[in-house]
């Protein structure tokens, strides 16, 4: 246990070191949260209460999702792309000689990168967003620990998916195609392009059982207090997503250890 | 400087066609690439099409304008991210200082990091707003004139043309700040963003700011209210639109300066 929380907190301290990519990355965040502002304020304005959303609770979703895409790994997060090009290298053989498991290796380096990303990046836009706009904050200590434990989950079932999408590389040597696909689905299931509540009908549905749905739109929906199933139901949903989707991981490892073929070099 | 201007298409098309032909070594991957990148840009036009299920009217446009808006705004971004969108990567040359390599060939350095690793499946996202733009004006009514025409013409060169200067511009902010790179986001994918909504639609200030600050409502809002036949903001005339190309003037020119301050800045590695 001890050598995983080792290598979560030095990889903490190694995103730690980009400063001007932080402070660009955060301005950058903060300009988009502006433009989407404008877009739901307008939205929201000709359909009061869409998707059972008030105002507040969309402009606060806004800030949420700007702080939140880099943390979760909305787009891919550079930890699991490293190890989707460790395997094209052939440098995974490195990480095969360790005597720790591959699969809670790489988590322990995925939840240190979020750990940091998610105090700098997910902090600045919502401080900003909250100078300007009148947001939603969580009320009481319950509420704030399961914003956190969602939080958490949420990095979680993004780290189980992604880990799967770096994997493929065992089978077709190359993940960045894998990537690109995973990160389409992810655009769109998460809540990025458009809060799920939106979603119409079946495909809204459809769109909410997904594991990605677990990233983004729950943990949201747990700050503004707006999950469908209580508090409990939105961490069980994440917790059940978790489990599947390691449970696939560590199947997946094993069957990638008994083909490995560590290309030559 | 016309001789080496009229010299410059060529240098670029030599560097790109090199990369081409790399790339197409990976047919699969290529159009594996493509299609991703294809899809990837029309779910902002997914997320309006989703909007639309619930309402008629975005700030006064229908759902045929609204597409007009989208296709233009990535037309202009497509192109402008196809011919110059590799400058970006200009900040890891900076770090290593390979860009050294650059100051001594033939060819100018701005020519030859706009055609770094170009990447031909960006076409396909070119292609996409085009087939869109396409569909929205065989539903919408407009009224055409030879004035309108050259309208959508000149609009779609010069807002490419400012959307390269904002990458341009980005590029040459990495020799003062380097990793700064995620900066020019804000004004490049910030802007196509932006400029898919009707610009009223964020209220006066923020139309104030991107026409007389930083032009982003020429990119395309203008030149399409001109097309639409629609009223310009802020008591602005109607033709505000066939204004386009002096604003791209504008941009271009600060791009220029910038790349060369930044160039002029640049102290290699040492190593």
């Amino acid at each position: 246990m001890g050598v995983y929380w080792a290598i979560a907190v030095r990889s903490f301290r190694r995103f730690s070191t980009y400063r001007m990519a932080t402070v660009s990355g955060a301005f950058t965040n903060s300009v988009f949260g502006f433009i989407l502002c404008g877009v739901y304020l307008t939205l929201w304005h000709e359909r009061p209460g869409l998707g059972g959303y008030d105002v507040n609770d969309a402009l606060t979703f806004v800030w949420l999702q700007q702080g939140l895409l880099l943390p979760i790994g909305i787009f891919g997060a550079s930890t699991t792309i490293e190890l989707g090009e460790r395997i094209r290298s052939g440098e995974i053989a490195v990480d095969l000689y360790r005597p720790t498991h591959l699969m809670v290796w790489w988590m322990s380096m995925d939840l240190g990168r979020a750990m940091f990303q998610l105090i700098v990046r997910g902090g600045v836009p919502l401080l900003v967003g909250a100078l300007v706009f009148d947001l939603k904050f969580p009320s009481g200590p319950v509420r704030w620990l399961a914003v956190a434990l969602g939080l958490v989950l949420g990095i979680l079932v993004s780290f189980g998916i992604r880990y799967l999408v770096a994997l493929s590389a065992f089978w077709i040597n190359d993940s960045r195609g894998s990537e690109a696909a995973a990160m389409l689905l992810s655009l769109f299931f998460s809540g990025t392009i458009l809060p799920l509540v939106v979603f119409p009908g079946w495909f809204g549905e459809f769109a909410r059982a997904t594991p990605w749905a677990g990233t983004l739109q729950v943990p949201i929906d747990i700050w503004l207090g707006r999950s469908p199933n209580g508090i409990g139901g939105a961490l069980l949903f994440q917790l059940g997503w978790i489990l599947v989707l390691l449970l696939a991981g560590q199947l997946l490892t094993q069957l990638a250890m008994r083909k490995v073929v560590v290309q030559g070099g | 400087m016309v001789e080496r201007l009229l010299r410059a298409p060529g240098q670029y098309w030599m560097l790109a066609g090199m990369w081409i032909r790399s790339t197409l070594a990976y047919p699969l991957s290529f159009a594996l690439m493509m299609v991703t990148g294809v899809l990837i840009t029309i779910t902002d036009f997914v997320a309006v099409l989703l909007m639309f299920s619930h309402i008629n009217a975005f700030g006064g446009f229908s759902l045929a304008e609204m597409a007009l808006l989208y296709a233009t705004s990535s037309l202009t971004m497509g192109i402008a991210d196809l011919l110059t969108g590799s400058i970006e990567r200009v900040g890891r040359r900076i770090r290593s200082g390979s860009l050294d390599a650059y100051l001594v060939r033939p060819v100018p350095a701005f020519i030859q990091t706009a055609a770094d690793e170009f990447r031909l499946d960006k076409v396909g996202r070119v292609l996409q707003a085009l087939t869109v733009l396409v569909i929205a004006l065989t539903q919408i009514d407009v009224d055409w004139t030879v004035a309108r025409g050259i309208m959508l013409v000149v609009g779609v060169v010069s807002g490419a043309l400012i959307f390269c200067s904002f990458f341009t511009l980005g590029a040459a902010f990495q020799f003062i700040a380097i990793d700064s790179a995620e900066l020019s986001n804000s004004f490049t994918y910030g802007g196509r963003t932006l400029t898919q909504y009707p610009l009223t639609a964020f209220g006066t200030d923020v139309v104030r700011a991107v026409t007389f600050v930083v032009p982003l409502a020429f990119v395309n809002f203008y030149p399409v209210l001109f097309l639409l036949g629609k009223q310009a903001p802020l008591g602005l005339p109607s033709w505000i639109g066939l204004l386009s190309p002096v604003a791209a003037a504008v941009m271009v020119a600060f791009a220029a300066l910038g790349w060369r301050g930044g160039l002029r800045r640049y102290r290699s590695t040492g190593s």
